[in-house]
This record gives C-alpha cells, sequence and structure tokens, in this order.
C-alpha cells in the first residue's frame, strides 16, 4: 500500500479488463519472471536469511564467536529491553525531523509549483537548487554541518553571548542538532513528492473555491492541502523511513553522541564493531515491524487511497 | 456576513473597464448594465474578452481602471468570496476529493447556513440528480457534473450567477435540453444570469438580452431579434447568423431610401434601416430572406433584385437547402430555401435571379475588410 502512494492522482480508477485468456497469462507470467526472480534473490532471501540471523544463539566459550542457528526468541526479548531507549528515540526523531521537513517543503514546494508556474526558468532554476545538495556527498554535507555548529563556531559563540545557550552548553550532541541534520538531508525527498502534486493543483479548484465564499486560509484547508495528500503521503513516508533507520547525522562522528544515538547506531555498532550478529538483525526486523505497521495504518487513516 | 445575500436578483454595472494584461489589453472599455432578473449573454469569439468580463465580475481578476456595482454597491475592491456571486465554470472545478453533495454543500458551509446538507440535497434534487449524492464527480457524466455545477451554484442563492460557456462540453441533444433547463430555472427563481458564449445560438434561444463582444468592446446590445433583423455592424451582422454584404456609394433617390449601386444593379435600404447615409456604405440581407427566380422577375420599387449569377454550390441542411450564386462582377450570395416541399427544383449551373424585399435590408457603420468581395461568412 505504500507505492500506491506514489501513485497519480485524479481520475476514476480504471477498470480491470475482462478476464485475460489462458495464453496472455503465460505470457505476463514470463514478463514479470525477471522481476520476480530479482526479488527473489535480492529481498526475499536475504530478509529470510535476516530473520534466521535474529534467531541464532552465539557461543562465545572458544573465545571465538560461533554462531548458531536456533529458535532464539529470547533475542528479541533482550533487544527491546535493552534498546528500547533507542528504538523509541529513532522513532521520535524521525516523526519530528519529518514535520520539520514538511513545514519547511510546503511552503517552497507550492512556490515551486504553483506560483511560479508562469516562470518555468524560475521553476526548474528552483528545483535544481533542491537538489543541488545531492552532488555533494551526504557525510561532507553532515560533516559541514558539524563545523558550521561547531563548539567555537561563531554561531554557538554568539547564541551563549545572547543567552540562548548557557556558557557550558554546545549545539553538537544534542538532539536539537541530530534533528536539525535529520531534517536537511532529507528535505529534498519531501520537496519533490510535494511539488510533484502541487504542480498538478488545477488553479481552477482554488477559483471555484473563493468563488464559493471561501476565503484564502479555508480554500488552504478545504481544497489544496486535500489535493495535496498523495504528496504528503508520500513526502512523508520518503523521508520517515529512512530517517528511522538513519546512523550518520546521530553519529557521534557527525552531529550527535551517545546521548542521541539511534536504531541505526545500535545496529552499525552490533554489525561492524561486536559481530554481534543476532542483535544486530533483531534490531532491523524490529524497525521493519514497526515502519511496516506505521506505514500501513498512516497509509489508511490519511484516506489517500481515495484520491489515487 | 450571511444576511448581506440577498434572496432575488440583482442588477450589475460595469463602469468604464479597462482590463490589461502583460503584452494585451483583453477589455477596452466596457460599459455595461444588466437589470435585475435578466438573462443576459455575452456572446463573441474567443479571444474577444467576454471570459475575462466574467471573471472581473466574479472578483477573480482586478480591473485595471474601471468600477463593478452589484445591486447599486462598489464591489471593486471586494474579494472574490465576499461577493454575492457564484460561477458556474466552464470545467465545471468540481472539488474531486468531495462527494457531489458535499460539493453542492460548500458555499452553503462556508457561510454557516443551517442544515447544509438537507439544502444541498434539495438542490441536487432541482437539477434531478438527488440519487447521485453520494458519488464523487469523477464517477459523473458530463451533463451529470454540469448539472451538479450548476446546482452548486444555485444552492447559494446568489444575486447573480455567471455562467462561463458551461453547455461547451455537452452534446448537441443535451446541450438543447440544458438550455431549456436552465432557462425555466432561471425564471423560477427570479436570479441575474450573466451567461458567457460562442454559441450564438445559445445566446439567441436563452438570453433576453445579448452583446455581442469583440476584441474587448461590445459592437451591439440588445434584444436577441433586434440584433438579428439589424445587425449594425459587419462583425454582427456575420457573427450573429449568416450576411450578404454588398458594398457601394451611397446615393439618395428619395427621402425614405438610401440606395448602392452594385454592378449595374440597384439595391436599396430604407433610411431608418441604415447607420450611415453618405459615403461608400455596406448594405445586407440575411439569406433566408432572399429568394431566387429562374427568370428574371418584375418586381416593383419595393424589391432589390440583383443578378444574373450561376447556382455554383447546393448544401442539404434538412431543413433548408442553401444555394450559393456567383453574380459576375458582385460576387457571392447565399439563399436559403426551405424545403416545404414548395421550393423550385433547380440544379447546379442554373442561371437565377436573388431579389428581397426593401425593407429586409440593413445599411451597415463600417464596411467589410475586403470590400469587393461579397462572399457570405457563415
Amino acid at each position: 500500500m505504500a507505492i500506491a502512494a506514489f501513485g497519480h492522482s485524479g481520475g476514476a480508477k480504471p477498470h480491470k479488463s475482462s478476464s485475460p485468456s489462458r495464453g496472455s497469462g503465460k505470457v505476463a507470467l514470463l514478463l514479470l519472471a525477471p522481476g520476480l526472480l530479482y526479488l527473489a534473490i535480492f529481498y526475499v532471501a536475504p530478509l529470510f536469511s535476516l530473520v534466521l540471523t535474529s534467531l541464532q544463539t552465539i557461543d562465545y566459550s572458544t573465545g571465538v564467536p560461533v554462531y548458531q542457528y536456533g529458535f532464539e526468541i529470547g533475542n528479541y526479548v533482550n533487544v527491546i529491553s535493552q534498546y528500547g531507549e533507542q528504538v523509541g528515540r529513532s522513532f521520535i526523531y524521525a516523526f519530528f525531523a519529518t514535520i520539520a521537513a514538511l513545514l519547511i517543503s510546503y511552503p517552497l514546494a507550492y512556490f515551486i509549483g504553483v506560483k511560479a508556474r508562469r516562470f518555468p526558468l524560475i521553476q526548474s532554476l528552483m528545483l535544481t537548487l533542491v537538489i543541488a545538495p545531492f552532488f555533494i556527498s551526504f557525510l561532507l554535507r553532515t560533516f559541514a554541518w558539524k563545523q558550521i555548529f561547531s563548539n567555537e563556531s561563531w554561531i554557538v559563540t554568539t547564541l551563549q553571548s545572547i543567552g540562548v545557550l548557557a556558557s557550558d552548553q554546545y549545539l553538537v550532541g544534542t538532539p536539537f542538532l541530530v534533528i536539525f541534520g535529520l531534517t536537511y538531508n532529507f528535505i529534498p525527498f519531501m520537496t519533490l513528492p510535494l511539488y510533484t502534486s502541487l504542480e498538478r493543483l488545477d488553479i481552477r479548484y482554488l477559483e471555484a473555491g473563493a468563488d464559493l465564499y471561501a476565503n484564502p486560509r479555508k480554500v488552504f484547508r478545504k481544497v489544496t492541502l486535500p489535493l495535496s495528500m498523495p504528496g504528503i503521503v508520500s513526502g512523508t513516508l520518503l523521508t520517515f523511513i529512512p530517517i528511522a533507520g538513519d546512523y550518520v547525522n546521530a553519529s557521534g562522528l557527525f552531529l550527535g553522541s551517545t546521548q542521541t544515538s539511534m536504531l541505526g547506531n545500535v545496529v552499525e555498532s552490533k554489525f561492524l564493531k561486536s559481530y554481534d550478529y543476532p542483535t544486530a538483525s533483531a534490531l532491523s526486523v524490529i524497525l521493519m515491524g514497526v515502519i511496516m505497521l506505521l506505514v500501513t495504518f498512516y497509509v489508511r487513516k490519511s484516506g489517500t487511497d481515495d484520491l489515487l | 456576513m450571511a444576511t448581506e445575500f440577498i434572496a432575488r436578483g440583482a442588477d450589475l454595472e460595469l463602469v468604464g473597464i479597462r482590463k490589461e494584461f502583460p503584452g494585451f489589453t483583453a477589455i477596452e472599455n466596457l460599459d455595461l448594465k444588466i437589470p435585475a432578473g435578466e438573462f443576459f449573454a455575452l456572446l463573441g469569439p474567443s479571444g474577444c474578452g467576454k471570459t475575462t468580463t466574467l471573471r472581473l465580475v466574479a472578483g477573480l481578476e482586478q480591473p485595471t481602471v474601471g468600477q463593478i456595482l452589484i445591486g447599486g454597491k462598489d464591489v471593486t475592491d471586494t474579494k472574490a468570496y465576499q461577493r454575492p456571486v457564484n460561477t458556474v465554470f466552464q470545467s465545471y472545478a468540481l472539488f474531486p476529493h468531495m462527494t457531489v453533495l458535499e460539493n453542492v454543500a460548500f458555499g452553503l458551509r462556508q457561510r454557516k447556513i443551517d442544515e447544509p446538507l438537507v439544502k444541498a440535497q434539495q438542490s441536487l434534487d432541482l437539477v434531478e440528480l438527488g440519487h447521485l449524492a453520494n458519488r464523487r464527480p469523477a464517477q459523473l457524466s458530463g451533463g451529470q457534473q454540469q448539472r451538479v455545477a450548476l446546482a452548486r451554484a444555485l444552492v447559494n442563492r446568489p444575486s447573480l450567477l455567471l455562467l462561463d460557456e458551461p453547455l461547451g462540453a455537452l452534446d448537441l441533444k443535451l446541450r438543447r435540453q440544458m438550455q431549456i433547463e436552465l432557462k425555466a430555472i432561471q425564471m423560477e427563481v427570479g436570479l441575474t444570469f450573466l451567461h458567457v458564449t460562442h454559441d450564438q445560438e445559445e445566446a439567441m434561444d436563452m438570453a433576453d438580452t445579448v452583446a455581442v463582444m469583440n476584441k474587448g468592446h461590445i459592437e451591439q446590445m440588445g434584444a436577441p431579434e433586434k440584433l438579428y433583423d439589424r445587425p449594425k455592424t459587419v462583425f454582427v451582422s456575420k457573427f450573429l447568423g449568416q450576411s450578404n454584404l454588398f458594398v457601394g456609394k451611397a446615393e439618395t433617390p428619395n427621402a425614405a431610401t438610401i440606395a448602392i449601386d452594385v454592378a449595374g444593379n440597384k439595391i436599396s435600404v430604407p433610411k431608418e434601416r441604415a447607420e450611415k447615409h453618405t459615403g461608400t456604405i455596406a448594405i445586407g440581407v440575411r439569406p433566408e430572406k432572399a429568394f431566387f427566380h429562374e427568370e428574371k422577375p418584375n418586381l416593383g420599387a419595393d424589391h432589390n433584385l440583383i443578378g444574373p449569377g450561376e447556382i455554383i454550390d447546393i448544401r442539404f441542411t434538412g431543413v433548408s437547402n442553401q444555394y450559393l450564386i456567383e453574380i459576375p462582377n458582385v460576387g457571392n450570395v447565399t439563399v436559403f430555401a426551405q424545403n416545404i416541399g414548395k421550393s423550385p427544383v433547380i440544379e447546379l449551373g442554373a442561371q437565377v435571379w436573388v431579389s428581397w424585399k426593401v425593407e429586409h435590408s440593413f445599411g451597415l457603420a463600417d464596411l467589410p475588410e475586403v470590400a469587393a468581395e461579397h462572399e457570405p461568412v457563415a
């Protein structure tokens, strides 16, 4: 259902054509085969392997960890009791960063998609600017923010001198800066789907709203916002999901500290540093499960399937 | 705010309206007064400024210069959502994310009217779509959408209802049916209707008054019968129906008529039916008021006669035959003959004379662009 949210809006749903004959069914299956095979090899098999790994036990008795296949549900219990904080933090950060990205992106996308419609040059220039950060590595950009907000930077010293920050308070390592970094890094993923949705917005609906006694605020709430719902849903999904799994911004090497570590940071350290594959896998499965639940609930609740 | 809305139609007055867009002027200088309760049609080709006029009245555009008064109140600086005006848009602009019923209730909800859904349902029943209240607009046919758009506007009982070519997308049969229904509704609710269209038949059929618009100004305004009977300009004579036009130097053979000489044929027009009395003038006649004769008839001074010419085209249109007659040194003349079983059997290439009553001639204020040609324009 997540995929449906990215689809085209408006118009009636096309009716399914009458039942295809046996011959065309075989052809369809044949055409689908490469895709299905790809999914099986690169998606289903690794997923299966991940779930199996999450249920393994580790035998440290020889000094070298030995992984044994088992059905150790206890891994999940351990993970939740030990890393519940990081899991919760991931979703809270993702929630705030997604909201911030939406609040920044919506006016921006509205301007590019609606206000700048008659000026294609400005439109394409602004769109280029939105995706321009992608030309520079994600890590470099995040690191640059660390420099900008570093403890000796003029921003921090100014904030300290005007009393926003205490003299021993800094920005790097705070949840604020992690959410800031997450918001910054994922804004294009929010802006582009919003733009696609708003660019299609028919101005005549807004005029009809004004003609029917709705003031500009009401027109926005009753017409513009519902009609751009597909863009909002796909934009929020495209930002929320990767943010929940992000481990760069919250890492102590970048904008975070041990106090801000998210689920992704735990997975990273378990997989790459302590070689605790079962714990890392169990965390990944939990992340996936929670996201799937949230997305299903969200898409149902937002009622966008109605618009699609 | 709700008290400001009056149940009956209000009059509309446009004073010295000028509307400029970057690069062109859509409306030059427009003065217009529509009495309350009238069905008024603005007729013109695309790009003549008629839709801009409507958008100015709706408040969707601001005039560069001029004033708009609704019910005597200056609304020039009033926002669209504050004007007691509703529009049936050309594209209908029904909100796709709402049911038909919610679409109709939208205006009532904005004005916080009691029982919006009950009133919306009544309005839908009026246009005979009550049973489709819970559908989405996309699930309706074009004609049904048009009626929902009408119900959505009418339910608000606006002082002035604006119709922006709302029948343009419908097929001929449905259009005729909707024309009759629209007219009936207008008489029933007594609202002022401002209807914008490029369809001359529609305008003549429905409106009490028609204003023919061309290049940002009104060429002529009046009751449809009068406009058709006595067009004053070449544009009106050709846009509202068809005309045969003849150009010549004006003479005054007697006090009551003006005549021109067209390749040796004298064509007269009563003085009171001529806009211009001196110099080079154009005289016209409607094709259905002209007759042809296979032999030169002997007619009195109350008839104009021209010919002989050759029939070069015959078109059968059902109710009438349209004959195109080429007259040497004059040009082509069109004659419509009703198929009532009495019209002469005549074939291509036949030699004929064309006649019509002098009282059916009309004299125009201007001249056709290519004065040498007399080809009628559909």
